[in-house]
């Protein structure tokens, strides 16, 4: 250790930098017991259209709905119908087998790269099941939920994986960048946050026409720190924007802890407290918490209430992608120590304790679910991996720069012909 | 016909455009009640209502960010940037969003929109309020970059640009808002109602992007300029007595390269005039694309005019604006070799 300069006026301490360090690496064992963990139905619930100061408390709290024998209890208990939960529940499933096999065709050198979304399947499921069909999303990666949950073909999804002949992106875009209209789903930046002030401004923009649609922008705590971010809550604020910013807090942003996005100073909910709009703080991997939250946020926005800024507490039980090894940073057995368990098993137990689930039945969905997904795996396919793709519509790679093709791109269109048809010995067309 | 300068022709094409298109939006820092601090935007609030045009935080990430959400929902944002030195914290969601959204969707979503800022120097601005940043952009895949020089062609561009499927950054030379500059500065500015160009008409009308202006017919060189500089490029050009064909750009990206080529291949020399700093500005785009397109008809080597690779100095501004001593110099430099 370098010895300190002495400081120049003797008298005063010398000053400390403090870079925040998460509790456990790699050789720790993790030990969670210090989070405070609030009891099932314990958060009050506030009226929609409650001033935002009401909701401050729960910025703080936890809104969790599911006990720990899977019982749905206390005033956010959404009470769905036995068919939303199970569909809910398939969908979660679906996400998960989905994200397996697509992280493994990564593997097998199908594709360049993959994200799942493990351990948080519940949060994007559970919003698009509390949204309309019609409102609109401005995600980040790690919400492949809200496709799933609103039937987007898992073809698309892999095609547009593998950017072959099926992808509607023509192969522009890194894998799972996906983006379509239909389903309400901006396409994704891998520019972080930026998607934030756009679906405010999307939710302006809906007020200015007297629509009756709503937003919900996506961001991850780590990207909390981003200009965007805070951008886009004081557009919401000053607009009343009828708009749910949602933070996904699954503690890790690659390597860095939460503490890095300053999560050791306050909740990421508690933002919502300087900008005076309404906040809440969920249990991520309660399907039902997380529900409520955004059913309790849309209609509030929806009854011209203004913005909600909704913190999901959980956890990434896997890598940030397939070009990381979480083993590099933190502790192998994190995600089995988290405390508040895995999304759906939550839901299953809550299922079997409702007596609408039995472990037949859910033995006969995950072979229907991984059929289903074998076999839009296997269409997909048909259709091309990434190492086959490249050069069999180059004219399209200089298209929807702009409306028109103009001269300069033009020439290096051809240009690119050229070079394609010499690399190859043939026409490329 | 009414006689306008550059601010008035912008006021109107905004008047004209938000009364035939509903989903034309109008927002910025100070734009609403005040109607802008070069009031760009009077009179807008008061006439089409506050959820038309409006005052937007300090924050140029987020009207840029807002109006991508907008553009996405279906409308058309015409924002205002007040000084183009602010445009940086909405660098990223220019490049990255604005610019890059019809190509990564496929043309699913578009982002029709037109950010407006007025540009470059010669009002004592200082560092920050100075500036010519075209080359930023215009780097850019994606977008579009225009810079009118009078006010017909502020008011038909501009239009031109809101109609336009694509985004587009429309800077507005500040210096000349208010009348033509011939880059003497300790001389007496001439409004612009001495100019014909000032002669504005009534309605819709536009001047189609992508399009540049022969402002001078000339045989004995070919002057590359836009902006403040048009004006400035043109008073040098009288006063040496040169027979240059001047031509304003008017569109940087998509350039009209086939008057480019036309005119130099025609007077085989060429002066490339912008106000930004010099390394890697626009005018080193248009003097290798004449270097690469016009090399068999060059009599000379392409020269460029720029202001230095300095900061924008405050007291120094008329050091650093390239001036009437600049171009003459230089324009001795294209005529002689």
């Amino acid at each position: 250790m370098t010895k300190p300069t002495p400081p120049a006026r003797s008298n005063r301490p010398p000053l400390a930098l403090h870079v925040p360090e998460p509790a456990y690496r790699p050789d720790d064992t993790p030990d969670f017991s210090a989070i405070r963990i609030p009891a099932a139905g314990e958060a009050p619930r506030p009226d929609v259209a409650a001033a935002a100061a009401e909701t401050h408390p729960l910025c703080t709290h936890l809104v969790r709905v599911l006990d720990e024998h899977g019982k749905a209890v206390g005033p956010w208990d959404p009470k769905l119908d036995a068919d939303t939960l199970r569909k809910m529940f398939k969908d979660m499933k679906t996400v998960r087998t989905f994200d397996d096999r697509m992280y493994r065709a990564q593997r097998q050198g199908k594709t360049s790269f993959y994200m799942k979304c493990t351990g948080e399947e519940a949060i994007a499921v559970s919003a698009a099941t509390a949204l309309d069909a019609d409102d609109m999303n401005f995600p980040t990666y790690r919400q492949q939920g809200l496709l799933v949950a609103r039937g987007y073909p898992l073809k698309d999804m892999m095609c547009q994986i593998y950017s072959n002949r099926g992808d509607k992106l023509h192969g522009r875009q890194l894998p799972i960048m996906y983006s379509d209209k239909k389903h309400g789903f901006f396409s994704i930046s891998g520019n972080l946050g930026t998607q934030y002030p756009q679906a405010v401004g999307w939710a302006m923009a809906s007020a200015i026409k007297g629509d009756s649609r709503i937003a919900m922008g996506w961001i991850g705590e780590g990207a909390t720190a981003e200009g965007d971010f805070h951008s886009a809550l004081t557009f919401a604020a000053v607009y009343q924007a009828p708009v749910i910013l949602a933070v996904v807090n699954n503690q890790w942003a690659i390597s860095s802890f939460s503490g890095i996005a300053g999560a050791e100073q306050a909740t990421f909910a508690s933002r919502a407290v300087g900008y005076g709009i309404a906040g809440l703080r969920v249990d991520g991997n309660d399907a039902l918490a997380c529900f409520a939250a955004v059913r309790w946020a849309a209609d509030r926005a929806r009854s011209n209430n203004g913005p909600t800024l909704i913190e999901y507490f959980t956890y990434r039980a896997e890598g940030h992608s397939t070009s990381d090894d979480p083993s590099g940073y933190r502790p192998a057995g994190e995600a089995g120590a988290w405390p508040l368990g895995d999304p759906i098993a939550r839901l299953k137990a809550h299922l079997l304790l409702l007596r609408e689930w039995d472990d037949e039945r859910d033995a006969a969905l995950d072979k229907e679910i991984d059929a289903t997904v074998r076999a839009a795996q296997k269409e997909a396919e048909k259709l091309g991996i990434l190492p086959q793709q490249g050069f069999d519509d180059i004219p399209s790679m200089f298209e929807d720069v702009f409306a028109q093709v103009p001269w300069h791109l033009a020439e290096q269109r051809e240009q690119a012909l050229d070079e394609a048809s010499e690399f190859l010995g043939r026409d490329p067309a | 016909m009414t006689q306008r300068n550059i601010i008035q022709a912008i006021n109107d094409a905004h008047r004209v455009m938000m009364t035939r298109d509903p989903d034309v939006v109008v927002y910025g820092e100070d734009i609403g009640f005040f109607g802008g601090v070069f009031r760009a935007t009077e009179g807008l609030q008061k006439e089409f209502g506050k959820t038309r045009a409006f005052d937007a935080p300090i924050s140029e990430g987020g009207i840029i960010g807002t109006a991508v959400g907008m553009a996405a929902y279906g409308l058309k944002p015409v924002v205002e940037i007040q000084f183009a030195d602010y445009i940086y914290p909405g660098y990223d969601q220019i490049v990255s969003e604005v610019a890059k959204i019809r190509y990564r969707t496929a043309g699913e979503w578009t982002m029709p929109m037109v950010i407006r800022s007025p540009y470059g120097g010669g009002i004592f601005g200082g560092q920050t309020h100075s500036q010519s940043p075209e080359a930023l952009f215009t780097h850019v895949a994606g977008i579009k970059t225009v810079i009118p020089s009078n006010p017909y062609d502020a008011k038909g561009l501009l239009i031109a640009a809101i109609e336009d499927p694509d985004p587009v950054i429309f800077f507005e030379p500040k210096r000349i808002y208010n009348g033509p500059f011939d880059g003497h500065h300790d001389r007496p500015v001439t409004p612009w109602s001495k100019h014909p160009l000032s002669e504005v008409p009534d309605g819709h009308y536009t001047v189609p992007l992508g399009k540049a202006a022969v402002i001078r017919a000339g045989e004995a060189l070919t002057v590359l300029t836009y902006g403040t500089m048009v004006h400035v490029a043109l008073a040098a050009v009288e006063e040496n007595g040169i027979d240059a064909e001047v031509i304003d750009l008017r569109t940087l990206v998509p350039l009209d390269i086939e008057a480019i080529e036309e005119s130099v291949k025609k007077t085989g020399r060429c002066l490339v005039v912008q106000e930004a700093t010099r390394t890697s500005g626009f005018g080193a785009e248009l003097s290798a694309l004449v270097q690469e397109r016009c090399f068999y008809h060059l009599e000379a080597p392409v020269v460029r005019v720029a202001g230095w690779d300095t900061p924008y100095p405050h007291a120094y501004e008329w050091v650093y604006f390239p001036g009437p001593i600049r171009l003459k110099n230089a324009l001795s430099k294209v005529m002689e070799s």
